[in-house]
């Protein structure tokens, strides 16, 4: 079994590099630095974090402020807190002027587990995605996040980087390198392409070991930006292995299925279907049972495969 | 260059002129509000603020922040009046094409610091600009003016907590207390009162000045620079419309543009 590492635990150690190499990075938070993991970096160097309280509006606009100036901040919260509170004052006074804010969410998701619904943002990649000047990442594992972090340090734009609370395995090799907009083919194949982000491309891993076993060979493609999008990748899969299912922890109504189906209806239609949370909200439970319960597990992506192969034209 | 309190004066007489010359071309955008403010603005950018025309992101600058964005036809006419850009192309407000966007986009406009129009956010982005200040041990000072409609949204309180808690002595608002916002007057609307001790509960130092009296606005400012270990809030009552008779205290010309005539009628009373 692969190491299990929290994006949010990575984020927090990647925060400590950048403390040490960018005298410009501050960060914010809104009283769960201790869950976000940038507790750490506040240890470290109190002079640049600032603790705003349970006021994320306000947290965004001083990040604004202090872009204009010339610091990088990376802003946390809950990604419910940061993204939908927070929308009009992302809108407004980050994205509209392009300012250099990184906003860098833990707990998205529904494998926030036991605390439900109103604590699973499973709509974030949706309306961030939908923003001009908006990058929108989100990372496979641990060691994606930390590079993820580190680049954006150097990347001089809004982002939006979706972490989450559990610990899953790694899935990147230890050789990767991440970059903006590019998505990794993690596993070969020629029958059918799963694109999946997050913690889902474990998911998409095992689901393409089961159907293995069925002499089936499943591509498997990271890919970690959601925005701006790699359609290059998307195109290939569908010109070589003619069926595409898509995989998130997040609604299948503007998450990353839409954005990998908006590149196919325009440019390569094949058959398609999109693994996500259905059109509802959560639940308490534990991650891997409510993953389950909303047919997002391996085992519901490997039956997503088999549907749309069979639509395959022969 | 220090400017005599009658000079302010007539610069702030200017800027009403260029305010209701841009609208009244634009046909469209906010008089009431701009002119309420034209006092205070104009006396930041010809007296209080240190700024560099020459070199707009000079470090050190003061920064300015309406947090009012539709009165922004007060802050182009000052941006344009102290050499950012020529007055020549004020005309050009709200125009297709034009760096004179109708609310303030400061990657359009060469001067703005901050992009605004959506009310509430403003002093919360100047409490980052203070952080910044903070941090890098800069001399500048932030200024915000906000309206007093607008802090009737809750975002100003998280501001006011913020800037408090992080003891931003570099940080000084004023609230333009015209009365008026657009449905009504704003205390039957939603009453703000009692003002002064809401912002010391916050835990701001507050002064309160006539805002249409430029020696009153000079010196508010100097006690907020001398002020320490808090930001301060300068409660400046003002009149909605200010300068333009018809136009003072009118609800109506809150967002409505003089016509060809009004516009006459308000210059000849400014002249
Ligand atoms: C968040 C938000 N809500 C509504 C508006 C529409 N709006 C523009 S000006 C205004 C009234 C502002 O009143 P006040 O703050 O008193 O400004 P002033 O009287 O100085 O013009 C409103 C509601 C807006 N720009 N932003
Ligand atoms: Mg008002």
């Amino acid at each position: 079994m692969p190491e299990m590492v929290a994006t949010r635990d990575a984020y927090g150690k990647a925060l400590l590099k950048l403390g040490e190499i960018n005298p410009k990075v501050v960060v914010l938070d809104a009283d769960v630095s201790s869950s976000t993991r940038t507790a750490n970096f506040a240890a470290k160097f109190p002079e640049r974090f600032f603790n705003m309280g349970i006021a994320e509006a306000n947290m965004i606009g001083a990040a604004a402020g202090l872009a204009t100036c010339g610091k990088i901040p990376f802003a946390s919260s809950f990604a419910i807190f940061a993204s939908a509170r927070c929308f009009e004052q992302i809108r407004n006074c980050v994205c509209w002027p392009r300012l250099n804010v990184k906003i860098v969410p833990s707990h998205a998701g529904i494998s926030v587990g036991e605390d439900g619904a109103s604590h699973q943002a499973v709509e974030d990649i949706s309306i961030m995605r939908m923003l001009p000047n908006m990058t929108v990442i989100v990372p496979a594992d641990g060691l994606e996040t930390e590079q993820a972090i580190l680049t954006a340090a150097e990347y001089d734009g809004p982002m939006y980087i979706r972490l989450g609370r559990a610990k899953f395995p790694l899935v990147s090799p230890p050789d990767y390198k991440f970059s903006i907009g590019k998505s990794y083919t993690i596993r070969e194949g020629s029958d059918a392409t799963c694109i999946a982000a997050g913690l889902m491309v474990f998911e998409a891993l095992s689901a393409a070991e089961k159907l293995q076993e069925q002499g089936i060979n499943l591509r498997v493609i990271n890919m970690s930006t959601i925005k701006p999008i790699d359609k290059e990748a998307i195109l290939k899969a569908a010109e070589e292995t003619g069926a595409i299912v898509t995989a998130e922890e997040h609604t299948i109504i503007g998450g990353l299925g839409s954005a990998v189906a908006e590149v196919l209806v325009e440019e390569k239609p094949v058959p398609m279907k999109r693994i996500g949370m259905p059109d509802r909200f959560g639940l308490s439970g534990p991650p891997r049972k409510l993953l389950e319960k909303f047919n997002m597990s391996d085992a519901d992506i490997a039956r997503a495969v088999l549907e749309v192969m069979g639509r395959k034209k022969l | 260059m220090s400017l005599s309190i009658s000079e302010l004066e007539e610069r702030a007489n200017e800027v009403r002129q260029h305010i209701i010359n841009m609208l009244a071309e634009a046909g469209s955008g906010h008089p009431g509000g701009s002119l309420s403010c034209a006092d205070i603005v104009t006396t930041l950018y010809f007296n209080i603020m240190r700024h560099r025309p020459e070199e707009p992101k000079w470090p050190d600058r003061d920064r300015f922040v309406l947090s009012k964005g539709h009165a922004v036809p007060t802050v182009y006419a000052c941006l344009a009046m102290s050499g950012y850009f020529p007055v020549s192309e004020l005309k050009t407000i709200r125009k297709m094409g034009s760096r004179l966007q109708g609310h303030p986009d400061m990657n359009m406009t060469p001067g703005l610091e901050m992009s605004t129009g959506s009310l509430g956010m403003g002093l919360s982005v100047s409490v980052g600009m203070a952080l910044a200040g903070k941090i890098d041990k800069l001399p500048y000072r932030v200024f915000v003016v906000l309206g007093d409609g607008e802090i009737q949204e809750g975002q100003n309180w998280e501001a006011a907590m913020s800037a408090a808690h992080y003891r931003l002595d570099n940080l000084c608002a004023f609230l333009d207390y015209n009365k008026l916002q657009i449905d009504g007057r704003v205390e039957d609307i939603m009453g703000i009162e009692p003002l002064i001790d809401k912002w010391k509960a916050f835990g701001w130092h507050t002064l309160e000045i006539d805002g249409h009296n430029i020696g009153q606005i000079i010196k508010a400012a100097e006690e907020a620079k001398e002020t320490k270990g808090k930001p301060t809030m300068i409660i400046a009552h003002t009149i909605k419309g200010k300068g333009v008779s018809f136009m003072e205290g009118v609800v109506g010309f809150h967002g409505v543009a003089p016509s060809k005539e009004e516009a006459e009628k308000a210059l000849a009373e400014l002249a």
